[in-house]
């Protein structure tokens, strides 16, 4: 579960990201946050992470007052969140193994849990004989699953994407929101940021708007938006 | 009942926890391992640096002790010379050789009567027949006192000397140990100069290491923020730089010794020589095993210290973005 209430972010320099923010994500839901760029959707997605801190208001996501949530918590936290970013952000010197096994090796699992679980990721998004192979080899597509399968292979409760089709054709964007939606279905929170309308519609999800850091509707069906 | 099964579920907790610790720690040596095999050449003359660094004072070090080892050679021919006044008979003398035998600061004393004396004059003098023309032998029987170490090397041999000096027996008391003197305040200085050097070098070890590491921390800026992306703590990012700092001291400790022992060998033929000439069997002493293990736990340490240096700072400062 995921709540914003009366939540504003601010930076140093004045510019005000996010203002009045009053949200509801319930647990296990699929939802998308869409706006123009600038309009603080990927804002949003950090104060959700605990990348950045919110200036004002109260933020609780799995129960968690994010406010409390302080130096070693913030990294326990983050054991429950899965992220996925646009740029992938995958470690070019590690094989997709390595990559992927990153959240289980930082969470302290067994060799064994992690390799069963690494595997049985990377099958789901059809990768497994590229295990051995680097990052840098692959091509978008199948760098952005990569990233996919790092995201949940720890099993998070609640999963982030920014921008996650931002660089796919609509085919491989399709195939990538079908991932999403599988993951969704098992009873993870997804929350994905994107400005991809028509995707949106098609998948018939609830839609979070942001404009200029206001929310305009909140969990709105996707043909009012 | 409950409170078995929970003592239980305690211990497997403890035994898990302390799995992953170990497994995390196993991981990031082999990680530091392998950080610095990627980079051998660079990581190389780091630990040449290092390795110099540290072989100055432990060399200095090894000057040091093999000239106290001189000087503890040397002990036996250090000698307080004590004249006895003439009418001191032979029986009176030895009398007060063992009257002086127990003396805490003194290692040994012998007696030279009247006519030993004479009789070694007589020997090495060339003045035999001259001698032999006098009445009465005119030499006194002498004490030789050897003092123990710490009265030669301390200011303890001052009082020795003034407490014999003053026995009604004895009419003059000689020691000298002026150029003794002169050779422990070389030496103080001496040790003085390496705890300085030490001192100095140690902070050069430090920055040397806490450079390295720092610049190995911004090449990994991205890789340290998607760990904490991901989970990481601050504990288990600065674990593999940690090892890595304790690596570059050990390694560099290692090869301190490799020079030293290098170095020892080389002067051990001009010094042995050296030695022969004094009628000295003197042989110079490399570092030992305690000595060796003082070295490396040195450049362990100071290793570690300064990685932890780097680190506290450059990955708490290290967010996702």
């Amino acid at each position: 579960m995921i709540q914003f209430t009366d939540v504003y972010k601010s930076y140093d320099s004045g510019r005000e990201a996010l203002r009045r923010i009053n949200l509801f994500i319930d647990q296990g839901a699929m939802v998308f946050i869409t706006g123009r760029s600038g309009a603080g959707k990927t804002t949003m997605l950090r104060l959700i992470g605990l990348i950045e801190r919110h200036t004002r208001g109260q933020i609780i996501v799995n129960s968690q007052n994010l406010e409390r949530v302080t130096g070693n918590r913030i990294a326990l936290f983050r054991r429950n969140i899965g992220f996925m970013f646009q740029d992938h952000r995958l470690l070019n010197d590690r094989t997709i193994f390595d990559n992927v096994a990153l959240p289980m090796v930082v969470a302290g699992y067994s060799h064994q849990e992690t390799r069963k679980r690494v595997h049985a990721a990377l099958d789901k998004v059809g990768l497994l004989a590229l295990e051995k192979a680097y990052p840098l080899s692959l091509s978008g597509g199948e760098q952005q699953r990569v990233g996919i399968a790092r995201a949940v292979v720890h099993r998070p409760a609640v999963l982030l994407a920014d921008e996650p089709t931002g660089n796919l054709d609509p085919a491989l964007s399709w195939e990538s929101m079908k991932l999403f939606e599988q993951f969704n279905q098992v009873g993870v929170t997804v929350v994905i940021a994107s400005h991809d309308l028509e995707m949106i519609r098609k998948l018939k999800k609830p839609i979070v708007i942001l404009k200029a850091g206001k929310l305009l509707t909140s969990a709105t069906e996707p043909s009012e938006a | 009942m409950n409170k078995r099964l929970s003592k239980n579920s305690n211990t497997d907790n403890f035994s898990k926890r302390l799995k992953i610790w170990m497994s995390q720690h196993t991981q990031a040596m082999l990680s530091s391992v392998g950080q610095l095999r990627r980079n051998l050449t660079g990581n190389l003359f780091s630990i040449a640096v290092i390795g110099i660094s540290l072989a100055l004072p432990a060399g200095f070090y090894l000057v040091l002790d093999n000239t106290q080892r001189v000087m503890e050679n040397w002990d036996g021919t250090i000698q307080i010379a004590l004249y006895l006044q003439p009418d001191v008979s032979n029986e009176r003398a030895g009398i007060l050789q063992q009257e002086l035998v127990g003396h805490p600061l003194i290692e040994q004393i012998s007696l030279i009567t009247k006519e030993q004396a004479l009789a070694e004059y007589k020997q090495f003098s060339g003045f035999g027949d001259a001698l032999d023309s006098l009445e009465e032998n005119p030499l006194p029987s002498m004490l030789l006192v050897q003092p123990k170490l710490v009265a030669i090397t301390t200011e303890q041999g001052e009082a020795l000397l003034a407490e014999l000096g003053k026995l009604p027996e004895v009419e003059s008391a000689q020691f000298d140990r002026q150029w003794v003197k002169r050779l422990i305040v070389i030496l103080h200085m001496l040790k003085r100069a390496v705890v300085i050097l030490s001192t100095l070098l140690s902070i050069a070890v430090l920055l040397i290491i806490g450079n390295t590491i720092r610049l190995s921390i911004i090449n990994k800026r991205t890789e340290i923020a998607i760990n904490k992306l991901f989970g990481a703590t601050n504990a288990y990012i600065q674990r593999p730089f940690l090892y890595s700092g304790l690596i570059y001291g050990v390694a560099g400790s290692v090869l301190a010794w490799l020079l030293l022992i290098v170095t020892t060998a080389i002067m051990e033929d001009p010094v042995t020589q050296l030695a022969i000439l004094y009628n000295s069997d003197f042989r110079l002493q490399g570092l030992n095993i305690k000595e060796l293990g003082a070295l490396v736990a040195i450049g362990g340490g100071l290793g570690l210290v300064g990685s932890w240096i780097a680190v506290g700072r450059h990955i708490r400062d290290t967010e996702p973005v």
